[in-house]
């Protein structure tokens, strides 16, 4: 199982994901999920170094699966995080705002 | 109603730019989120699922319409266009930038308004019943007495690090609207037999994981003891209270561990200490809060008003409507209006930037400028002139917000659940949606009659699941939603609890289960029975057996 | 934000300035010096008392957050000092323990705040008649020192000699 970081910017409270080079992207696909299980300590190391630098608040170590050509997160509630309500699809980023 | 004098407006707007400070200092790291997070919460802002969600103070639910343009104002520029009216009759905010908060409380703060303690462990929002001071059947006007309150349990020095939150409700009817005795405090202004005006008090009740109805601990409480003998109730809770455990530190806790006559005890013997101090309220103090409750300037009007036959008799829609969203006003030829924001289909308490610029509007032309929001997430105008009532609703029509379902199965109670809240096992909304399509037929409604279906997506029971004639609760089974129901329970003067009736269901399995149940209440129903009083006859054994036994 | 540390070194916020402290705090120990003003816990105190009666310093007695001051009522007179407790700043019954001390058994003395102390809580203890905190050293003393003046309107009557908004309002 693949895994990655969520979180909420600090200014904003927009759901983001630990991208590459230390960057926090707002779209799970735009994140490449780690497949190596020894890697949570160190993406989680990066995650705090974001939190104490007031850039990201609450970053959590989340499953992710690959299902076709899409990325999605295991547990409900994080996937929920990752697309936006389902009741208002119009909104969040399965809207793409 | 209500306005603020210099110094409400001088505190609110102090208390403002005091948040404004620590979120600078939060964005500058001053702060740790650790330090900031009590902060914020004091303010009303949480941070869920999908970024901070303010929730904003409506003081036991009445609202002008000033505050109204104001809200839809706030939500088009620093959210996402729209609104939730919450079952504590405030409204939440889901989409809002941290970085924005100190303009939008001072935005808030230019109409009265704040997010104050709408979070943490201290005094929450007074909340009463909706048709305070207008409702035929009332006694005494309750906001008299939430005014006196909301102001004493503004920042606290005491009591403003209780064990844990503590929930106000007050009434002023012997009809039951603000669901009093599910409160940790709940206030029933009632006339005494020798004439004079005071409170019942009831303590310890609440939902959530171990619900209670509240106790009575007095009987007759004089107005002018009000502020000293909730004082003494805080007293003792603050330092009796549990802190070793989240789930055991509200009063009920107390309550129900103390006993109920210790409890009275100590809470006597505290009061007896302070009841002749400077908390009483002498009647010029209440004369002083009672004259900014002055009435409307009423018109003389006749109560009959003809006219409204031949509108209804013209207009099927506007018909129903009247038959559902009506409620008897104390004054002659006015009435009180239900506006329902639980639409078919749509998310109940949700509304738009522009409804709430428009019912802004109505309540100008219709209502003195005055609306409530009920702890049913639906608003009401409290002062409507019956001659107006067709114009109205078309007025209401145009902007979707004539829905006639009043008190009827589709008019559900519903939290946010896992489409927004952070704590939620379960979705909720989509259930509420999927309810009031399946029974979006108006006849059929009316058929079944009054109904209260209440819903959370999960044991923190914002939905007020126990107390509703079905309660739904979303729980998680191993990363699947699954749906428990409870039947018989109510938040009126009738109060009860409901239990649960067995297995669960997931999502299509309720809806479908739910149209069982009112089957098996119209075929069981005798002459004028609503599904509570059917339910109370029969208990859950009837329903059960031919729920979980009918082949699906 | 600041947390009140126990030690009694410095700083002391008393009567809204930094002050020397003249107090000794000894927990948990039997052996008491014959001078200096003392800050000893209850169980010391009611194992100890006429001992520490008979020394001629100040004496103080610190309670913990669940010991009530009805416990020390009758000595009140004898005290120059009552430090309460707050184990986490969440823990708000330290805020009654004031009240009852201040109002309900008229001690005179200083009211001193030790432990987990936010500084957004300055304003909330003023009120209820704690007069010193003790700072951590490391503490921004001026944010303290501002803190103090976040807000200045009050709804609730305590015995703080403030006046509050019904006062107000009455002219
Ligand atoms: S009941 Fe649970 S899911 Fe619903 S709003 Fe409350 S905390 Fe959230």
């Amino acid at each position: 199982m693949a895994q990655v970081v969520i979180a909420n910017r600090l200014r904003d409270g927009i759901v983001v994901f630990l991208g590459t080079n230390h960057t926090w992207v707002e779209q799970l696909q735009d994140c490449t999920p780690s497949e190596s299980k020894e890697d949570g300590q160190r993406l989680m190391d990066i995650s705090q170094e974001a939190a104490d630098q007031q850039e990201i608040v609450d970053p959590n170590l989340i499953e992710v699966e690959k299902r076709g050509q899409t990325w999605h997160a295991i547990k409900m509630r994080e996937e929920m995080r990752a697309k936006g309500p389902t009741v208002r699809e119009d909104l969040g980023k399965q809207a793409g705002n | 109603m209500y306005q603020y004098d210099e110094y409400d407006q001088d505190f609110v707007e102090q208390r403002a730019r005091q948040f404004s400070r620590q979120v600078e200092r939060r964005i500058s790291g001053e702060l740790t989120e650790d330090q900031f997070k009590p902060l914020r919460l004091m303010n009303g802002l949480y941070l869920q699922l999908h970024a901070y969600m303010l929730r904003i103070n409506v003081p036991y639910g009445c609202l002008s319409s000033a505050q109204m343009r104001k809200l839809g104002h706030v939500a088009r520029l620093y959210d996402k266009s729209y609104g939730h009216l919450t079952t504590r009759q405030n409204m939440q905010l889901n989409w809002i930038r941290l970085t924005d908060m100190p303009q939008i409380l001072l935005e808030l703060a230019s109409v009265e308004m704040h997010g104050i303690q709408s979070s943490g462990n201290c005094i929450r929002n007074i909340t009463a019943d909706e048709y305070a001071g207008v409702a035929a059947d009332e006694v005494e006007d309750p906001r008299i007495y939430c005014e006196f309150l909301r102001q004493w349990s503004s920042l606290h020095p005491e009591f403003s690090f209780l064990p844990r939150k503590f929930k106000f409700a007050v009434t002023g009817s012997p009809n039951d609207r603000a669901a009093v005795k599910a409160h940790d405090i709940g206030l029933r202004l009632y006339r005494n037999d020798q004439g004079e005006v005071g409170f019942e008090v009831f303590v310890g009740g609440g939902l959530g994981r171990t619900p209670f109805i509240g106790k009575l601990i007095r009987d007759f409480l004089p107005t002018e003891h009000l502020l000293s003998y909730c004082e003494a109730i805080l007293r003792v809770y603050n330092q009796l209270g549990r802190r070793d455990n989240k789930y055991k530190a509200r009063i009920k806790v107390l309550v129900h561990e103390t006993g109920e006559e210790a409890f009275r005890e100590l809470v006597e013997k505290e009061w007896e200490a302070i009841r002749d101090g400077t908390l009483s309220l002498p009647e010029e103090d209440v004369a002083l809060i009672r004259a900014r409750f002055a009435p409307p300037k009423y018109e003389d009007l006749e109560d009959d008003t003809p006219s409204l036959e031949s509108q209804r008799a013209e207009n099927p829609g506007f018909n129903d409507w009247m038959d559902q969203q009506l409620a008897e006003h104390k004054q002659a030829g006015y009435t009180i209006v239900n506006i329902s924001c639980t639409p078919i289909g749509k998310p109940p308490g949700d509304i738009s930037s522009e409804q709430m610029e428009s019912v802004a509007d109505l309540a100008e032309t219709y209502s003195f400028g005055e609306m409530r929001v009920t702890h049913n997430q639906n608003l009401v105008f409290t002062d409507v002139r019956k001659k107006d009532l067709f114009s109205l609703w078309q007025d209401l029509v145009k902007v979707e917000l004539a829905t006639p379902n009043h008190g009827l199965i589709s008019d559900t109670i519903c939290c946010p659940g896992l489409d927004y809240c952070a704590l939620a096992n379960a979705r909720s909304i989509p259930l509420a949606e999927k309810i009031s399509t399946a029974f979006a037929d108006q006849e059929r409604q009316k058929e079944i009659g009054e109904i209260y279906i209440n819903m959370s997506g999960c044991i923190n029971a914002c939905g007020h699941h126990h107390v509703g004639n079905i309660g739904i609760l979303g729980v998680d089974k191993k990363n699947t939603e699954l749906y428990q129901l409870m039947l018989g329970g109510s938040a009126k003067e009738d109060a009860s609890l409901g239990k649960i009736l067995g297995p669960g269901f997931d999502e299509d399995g309720v809806v479908t289960a739910i149209e069982k149940l009112i089957d098996i209440y119209l075929d069981l129903r005798k002459d004028g029975e609503t599904f509570l009083e059917t339910h109370r006859r029969l208990g859950d054994g009837p329903f059960k057996e031919r729920l979980y036994s009918a082949p699906s | 934000m600041a947390r009140l540390r126990k030690d009694f070194t410095v700083p002391l916020l008393k009567n809204g300035k930094i002050t020397e402290d003249a107090f000794t705090r000894v927990t948990g120990e039997t052996d008491f010096p014959s001078t200096g003003a003392l800050i000893v816990d209850l169980t010391s105190w009611q194992e100890h008392r006429s001992e520490l009666l008979g020394r001629a310093d100040p004496i103080g007695i610190e309670l913990a957050a669940g010991e009530s001051p009805s416990e020390i009522a009758d000595d009140l007179g004898n005290l120059s000092l009552v430090a309460l407790d707050f184990p986490a700043f969440s823990d708000g019954r330290a805020f009654s323990s004031a009240r009852l001390l201040r109002e309900r058994y008229h001690f005179k003395g200083e009211v001193r705040a030790v432990g987990d102390v936010l500084l957004e809580q300055l304003h909330f203890m003023s009120r209820v008649g704690f007069d010193s905190f003790v700072l951590d050293s490391e503490d921004p003393v001026q944010e303290w020192l501002i803190a103090q003046d976040d807000l200045n309107l009050w709804y609730q009557p305590t015995e703080d000699g403030r006046i509050t908004v019904r006062q107000k309002r009455r002219g």
